[in-house]
């Protein structure tokens, strides 16, 4: 095998692809200006009613016919892991199956050809799978409202806490109430969405044993708090066990209890957001009702709400009087927050979300939140004598959290470590996050995988790090060797950044 | 079940491996008496058919958007079956946001090269790799003029699509910044220079406008510049960039639309795609992921996400912006839709657009109770009807046409039920305009 370090890009065949794997230039680079793939007739003769404001001067949009822009995202297709061809034990992420009974379904005329803006006598089947949607959400959950309408988890997170400022308005306590507690082990989109609002983010630390303790709240707590943000089951894989009490407290300080869902995935099923006293939560349905994340979206981050904030929902909402269904796309006379998106969120993951849950049912789901956490434990006790857990031998929720004390002193990083799985076939865990845990390495294998695919990927690991041990440093630091790309210059792209395409 | 590869007996021996004899073991930290001690009220699971059957009844309670002249903000174009087609390959669809260059190198570089098509289309310098939708992507311009600017008023135009006007409203009273709001402008007339003062951080202009005015937004531009202010110029329909004198050619600090219009379906108003562009030099106050390009160790051309040091999971409570998905996969519709137009095929679609919508003027204008009210237009222009324009399109639905948006729809008690607003896509055919001019003189 040809040592590619050195031989920096050292052709190995003469068309510089080799067998399956193409090199494929840029559309720039092989689309022509005068060329499409479109066949659009010229309108016959009109009088132009744009003024002067026609455009004038090349646009710079190159075409290509049909053919060859097939093959061009064909090409650029092969060069992706993906959650159909492996495993894609990304904590955090719940990267499970996505059934195409929801493709086939989103795709239904009745779906996709409606317009957000047709009379709502024309769209009575999208409000009442918006509807039978929430009620799957609303008994899941526990909670009395839903707003559908955010886009993905992040905007959920605006969301809720902007109906936790209504509730505190509506108290006359917005000006005084301007902290929000949040967790040092929290997802970023946590403190960013506060902070976007204007609250001030005060960090409450964890206990050794990972988990936040409801006498860290107590200490933090005080009157000028509007809510907590709470991850549960939290970002270290762990359930928190004085959730029911944290919630007591802050409640009792005149605070709101935000939940961050996006490790719904352990519980769906199993245990109710709404009996732990959440007041406002948002749940991913690209992670766990199945919708795929398309490479980094579209997703969606409905946010169940208690009793307490639901008036405050924003618009639009579905309203059912007498028989009838209807969404509410206004909010005057109402307490509603206002609005989040232009129209009344994303439809189309809508239709895969109930897809999934008519096809598992209540009991399928909560089957399948169990088959997730056993899923997790089982990699956690086939790999706990090979690598290291942060807070000891515990039993997790949906996802293992390792830190990299089992590396220490053999040369390798978790970085290292993570490259190495890409070349053995993997896509890497997701890797120094959680912050609080020194090379995190946080692993959500999803109810997805059956035993065999399991038992593959542990011994793959365990081999991984017995060969760490063993000092073949080489190849984790020059890993990966076997993927379209070797590792990237991230420093060299942040420090003259090259966006766009100059020919 | 059949999305469940465990069987019983697996998981008989991966309790055993773990050590505990049931998985309800498993769930020891979560307190008691928060855990179900039944299954919950919902239905049981059901078969693929069973599900499909369902859902289909669902879909036939709504009328699908053929013969409809519907837009304002969301507009039916045709979709090239290639587009769908591609976008439903598994590398692209089941693939998590690129964390791994090495291995997402397909997503990135659809990412660099849609980044370059919208900058290309806005005439602006650079582009981020997507929003949610035009209207947050408007909101995310006026926080990031405010960054810019250290003001916090934005001026909205009156031609401003009013919910995207709501969105920016919403997230600046939450946000403590401050929004004036110009009153309804449907003949482009207002005078948004009066309202820039030294206060004020940016201009958020539409063109063309929620009732299909043109706009030229080069002195509006010059308005906001001598007094430090940024102009940021909004569209909503991504094809009359084909045939419209870019915002950028006008002077536009900050370009953001909705790209819904190519490569993406109508979906009852989402999945849609944010497209945001601006100017080079502010590149660090963008929001949302960047994809640029690099080398890799071998020193072959290779794209990673990029300047992550503003986004949430580094800089967290100090982020330019909470996002973290966007859309990626309607991204990626709307660039492959792209690719296949090709400068050629988006100026031949965008004057069969116009010339659609310039013919169904022209059928309505002799039309007695109804006054086509705008002198230049895309696609789209605003109709004064003789009485109320919402109850005009639910008869006019009865008879199997969706004839547009009502104004009253999206501006409730603003004097304005006398207008409605209609667009017309190259997907409309003369028997289409026929039936529409039947339909309105028959519900007059």
């Amino acid at each position: 095998m040809l040592d590619h370090a050195n031989h920096p890009a050292a052709p190995e065949t003469f068309s510089g692809d080799r067998g399956l794997d193409h090199e494929e230039p840029l559309l720039f680079e092989i689309g022509r200006a005068d060329v499409t793939g479109v066949d659009i007739a010229e309108p016959e003769p009109f009088a132009s009613r744009l003024g002067a404001l026609e455009r004038k001067g090349p646009i710079g949009l190159p075409g290509l016919t049909e053919p060859e822009a097939v093959r061009h995202y064909i090409r650029l297709s092969r060069k992706n892991y993906s959650i159909d061809a492996g495993l894609y034990p990304l904590g955090s992420c719940t990267m499970k199956h996505n059934p195409r009974l929801g493709e086939k379904m989103a795709r239904l005329d009745g779906f996709a050809d409606i317009h957000p803006l047709q009379p709502q006598s024309t769209a009575r089947g999208a409000l009442a799978l918006m509807e039978e949607l929430s009620r799957f959400l609303l008994a899941l959950t526990n909670m009395s409202a839903v707003a559908l309408s955010p886009k993905a988890g992040a905007h959920g997170e605006l969301c809720g806490l902007m109906t936790i400022e209504a509730a505190l308005r509506a108290r006359g306590e917005a000006r005084t109430r301007r902290t929000v507690l949040i967790p040092q082990s929290a997802h970023g989109t946590n403190p960013a969405s506060a902070a976007l609002l204007g609250f001030e983010v005060r960090a409450i630390p964890a206990g050794e044993d990972g988990i936040v303790h409801a006498d860290a709240v107590a200490a933090a707590l005080d009157d000028s708090v509007a809510a907590i943000m709470l991850t549960n089951p939290n970002t270290c894989g762990l359930f928190e066990r004085d959730v029911v009490e944290i919630a007591r407290l802050v409640h009792e300080a005149g605070g709101y209890f935000y939940c961050d869902g996006a490790n719904f995935n352990a519980i769906a099923g199993v245990a109710r957001p709404g009996d732990m006293g959440v007041d406002a939560m948002h749940l991913n349905l690209h992670k766990t009702f199945s919708t795929p994340h398309g490479g980094g979206g579209p997703g969606a981050g409905p946010v169940v709400l208690s009793a307490r904030l639901a008036r405050f929902a924003p618009v639009p909402f579905l309203l059912r009087e007498g028989g009838e269904l209807r969404l509410v796309e206004h909010a005057n006379e109402t307490q509603s927050l206002g609005r989040l998106t232009a129209f009344h969120g994303q439809m189309g993951m809508f239709v895969r979300a109930l897809s999934y849950l008519l096809s598992h049912g209540g009991d399928g789901v909560a089957q399948a939140s169990r088959d997730a956490v056993l899923a997790a434990n089982y990699l956690r006790a086939r790999l706990r004598d090979v690598m290291t857990q942060p807070f000891g031998d515990r039993i997790c929720m949906h996802e293992a959290l390792f830190d990299d004390s089992f590396l220490k002193g053999t040369g390798v990083t978790t970085l290292d470590f993570a490259k190495a799985m890409i070349d053995e076939g993997y896509h890497p865990m997701t890797i120094y996050f959680p912050l609080v845990v020194h090379g995190a390495m946080l692993i959500e294998p999803t109810e997805s995988e059956s035993k065999s695919s399991l038992d593959r990927f542990v011994s793959t690991l365990r081999a991984l790090a017995e060969s760490a041990k063993r000092g073949e440093t080489e190849r984790f630091t020059q890993a990966p060797r076997h993927a379209p790309r070797r590792r990237p210059d991230e420093t060299a792209a942040a420090r003259k950044p090259v966006l766009r395409w100059r020919g | 079940m059949r999305y469940l590869p465990l069987t019983d007996e697996d998981r008989a021996k991966m309790r055993e491996a773990i050590g505990v004899a049931t998985i309800d073991e498993l769930y020891a930290d979560v307190p008691k008496d928060v855990l179900l001690k039944a299954p919950l009220d919902l239905p049981r699971g059901a078969p693929e058919m069973e599900v499909e059957r369902r859902l289909a009844a669902l879909a036939r309670e709504n009328v699908p958007a053929s013969r409809a002249f519907l837009g304002a903000g969301a507009y039916r174009h045709h979709i090239p079956a290639s587009v769908d087609h591609l976008i439903q390959r598994s590398e692209f669809l089941t693939s998590y946001t690129p964390y791994q260059p090495e291995i997402s190198q397909g997503t990135l570089q659809v990412l660099f090269e849609f980044q370059t098509q919208v900058a290309a289309l806005t005439g602006m310098e650079i582009a981020n790799a997507s929003m949610y939708d035009g209207s947050t992507a408007c909101a995310e311009a006026a926080l990031m003029a405010h960054r810019l600017t250290k003001r916090r008023k934005a001026v909205l135009s009156g031609g401003l699509h009013p919910h995207y006007a709501e969105v920016v409203r919403t997230i600046s009273r939450f946000a403590g910044d401050e929004v004036v709001t110009l009153p309804p402008d449907i003949f482009a007339r207002e005078d948004v220079a009066a309202h820039i003062d030294a206060d004020v951080s940016c201009v958020i202009v539409q063109t063309p406008d929620v009732f299909g005015n043109l706009r030229d937004l080069s002195p509006i531009a010059e308005a906001c510049h001598a007094e430090g202010a940024l102009l940021v110029a909004v569209f909503t329909e991504a094809v009359s960039l084909g045939l419209l004198t870019p915002p950028g050619a006008f002077g536009a600090d900050i370009v953001v639309g909705e790209g819904q219009s190519l490569g993406n379906p109508l979906s009852f108003g989402g999945p849609y795609v944010g497209l945001f562009a601006t100017k080079r030099e502010h590149l660090r106050q963008t929001p949302g992921r960047l994809c640029g390009e690099t080398a890799d160790a071998d020193g072959r051309r290779s794209f990673v996400l990029t300047l992550s040091a503003r986004e949430q999971h580094i800089r967290r409570d100090k982020a330019t912006s909470n996002i973290c998905t966007n859309s990626g996969l309607c991204a990626l519709a709307f660039s492959i839709h792209l690719t296949l137009l090709g400068e050629t095929g988006l100026r031949r679609l965008a004057r069969a657009n116009h010339a659609s919508a310039v013919r169904l003027a022209e059928r309505l204008a002799p039309i007695a109770g109804v006054d086509v009210l705008n002198d230049a237009f895309f696609n789209e222009f605003t109709l004064r009807v003789r009485g109320d324009a919402a109850a005009l399109v639910e008869t006019m639905a009865a008879r199997g046409v969706l004839a547009g948006v009502p104004v009253s729809r999206l501006l409730p008690g603003a004097g304005l039920d006398d207008l409605l607003i209609v667009a017309s896509t190259e997907v409309v055919t003369e028997a289409d305009r026929d039936a529409f001019v039947a339909a309105i003189e028959g519900a007059l």
